[in-house]
């Protein structure tokens, strides 16, 4: 059975895996990070998202052996268990979701999207959570605390570009 | 799901790859970004014996300037394409048409290659390659785009045979481009898509490629099109006419996204579209 050495939200982990297990079932079954969520089984939803070496991947869709001697990191990575991340804070804020089950990949994939754009429009957000379902709450209370997140990012200094609310 | 038990190799070299693939026979099965192919092996579609993981052999990503053509290395994941400047002076019709695939996190993963070996005819990039006239280099053989998809999910690659990259032709840099793509969610996979390079003078179109996604088992050229706006006025009305014979010669399918009658007309509107972005009127 190959052996896997990985990194999950700092913490490393030596495993030995069978082949055909998927990088989501191994962060579940075997690790305990539940926070990571399994949506479909067609890598459409994204609930699953997770950085793997700093990128977003749909857990899913990723073997547990390719992660080999990469950096994971789940939504339990991203507060401290007494701060929440700004995306978390800005999801709890504006109330951007209603059952919850796709919010870590949400949240994840945002965290991405503002790695590469750290000022996105209204619909640069939506083209960057463009593999990512939520079935309750529509999507505009989430463009709506990723623009928030995204600017307590920055910093105070440049909360000048806001663009306005997208239309109903 | 889960998929089926397999053993996973990660060789180091192309050479190892090679060897595995050989003492694998038809049982082996290569994996790149496996955006393609987890699903399906999750799904049980597929049932290979052994996996052999390309993402260790490093000389298989990144593009190369060869002169008068790039070299896309298959490995390249979707991600850097996009992010590489010699694709975008060079070959934008393959950035363009790459920005429409999936998603970002599968953009991630998934690869140039990859994509094109798993030869989905619904996939964006098989009809940009058909329509650039790309070549398909191998671990023992170049294959002319025309020669390289073969059937639905089927490709002229031999089981042994590894994809190393493709050949994309500098030629049409400076051509008019677009790729339009039509489907029903943001990441869903074409319905029908019509990649489009025309090269304008004098307010005519002197010569046109296009080639359909999801008009058959494998991608395929609007020929009769290409012919029709050669030659003729740049502008709207004259792509709309041409357009009229894009579904000439091909057998789209019938699933839940649409009927075939339904797919010969939407490739006509696509096309005139795409004809009349590509050459900004």
């Amino acid at each position: 059975m190959p052996r896997v050495s990985v990194e999950v939200d700092g913490v490393k982990y030596d495993d030995d895996v069978e082949p055909r297990l998927l990088l989501a079932h191994y962060l579940r079954d075997r690790l305990g990070k539940v926070g990571t969520p399994i949506g479909c089984d067609t890598s459409n939803c994204g609930a699953c998202t997770v950085l793997l070496d700093g990128m977003s991947v749909k857990s899913c869709s990723v073997l547990a052996v390719q992660a080999d001697g990469k950096d994971v990191t789940t939504i339990e990575g991203l507060g401290d268990g007494q701060t929440l991340h700004p995306l978390q804070r800005a999801f709890h804020e504006e109330h951007a979701l209603q059952c919850g089950y796709c919010t870590p990949g949400m949240i994840i994939a945002a965290l991405d999207l503002i790695r590469e754009n750290a000022d996105p429009s209204d619909e640069e957000i939506r083209e960057g959570l463009e593999g990512n379902l939520c079935r309750c709450t529509g999507y505009q209370n989430i463009v709506r605390a990723v623009r928030r997140a995204a600017d307590d990012m920055r910093g105070p200094a440049d909360t000048t570009s806001a663009p306005e609310e997208a239309t109903r | 799901m889960i998929p089926g038990a397999f053993d996973y190799v990660r060789p180091s070299s192309l050479e190892g790859a090679l060897t595995a693939l050989r003492a694998a026979g038809d049982d082996g099965k290569v994996i790149a970004g496996g955006q393609s192919l987890l699903p399906l092996l999750r799904l049980r579609l597929a049932y290979p014996e052994i996996l052999v993981d390309l993402g260790s052999v490093p000389e298989l990503s990144g593009v190369r300037d060869e002169g008068s053509s790039l070299l896309v290395g298959a490995m390249t994941t979707h991600y850097d394409v996009l992010r590489d400047p010699l694709i975008h002076q060079h070959a934008p019709l393959v950035a363009a048409a790459t920005a429409t695939v999936a998603d970002p996190a599968v953009r991630h993963r998934g690869t140039f290659g990859g994509s094109l070996a798993h030869a989905d005819p619904a996939g964006d990039l098989p009809a940009v390659a058909l329509a650039m006239d790309a070549v398909f280099v191998t671990s023992s053989r170049e294959i002319p785009a025309s020669e390289f998809f073969s059937d639905y999910l089927t490709s002229a690659l031999e089981p042994d045979e590894v994809l190393l990259g493709v050949r994309l032709p500098k030629s049409y840099a400076g051509w008019g481009f677009h790729y339009e793509k039509f489907h029903r969610t943001a990441q869903a996979w074409a319905i029908v898509g019509v990649a489009c390079l025309v090269q304008r003078s004098n307010g005519e179109i002197s010569a046109a490629r296009i080639g359909l996604t999801n008009m058959g088992s494998t991608p395929i050229r609007a020929s009769a099109v290409e012919q029709a706006v050669t030659g003729g006025a740049a502008n709207r009305e004259a792509f709309r006419a041409a357009a009229e014979s894009a579904a000439e010669g091909t057998s789209p399918p019938s699933d839940l996204h649409g009927s075939a009658e339904y797919r010969r007309h939407l490739v006509t509107v696509l096309t005139a579209r795409a004809l009349s972005k590509a050459a900004s009127v």
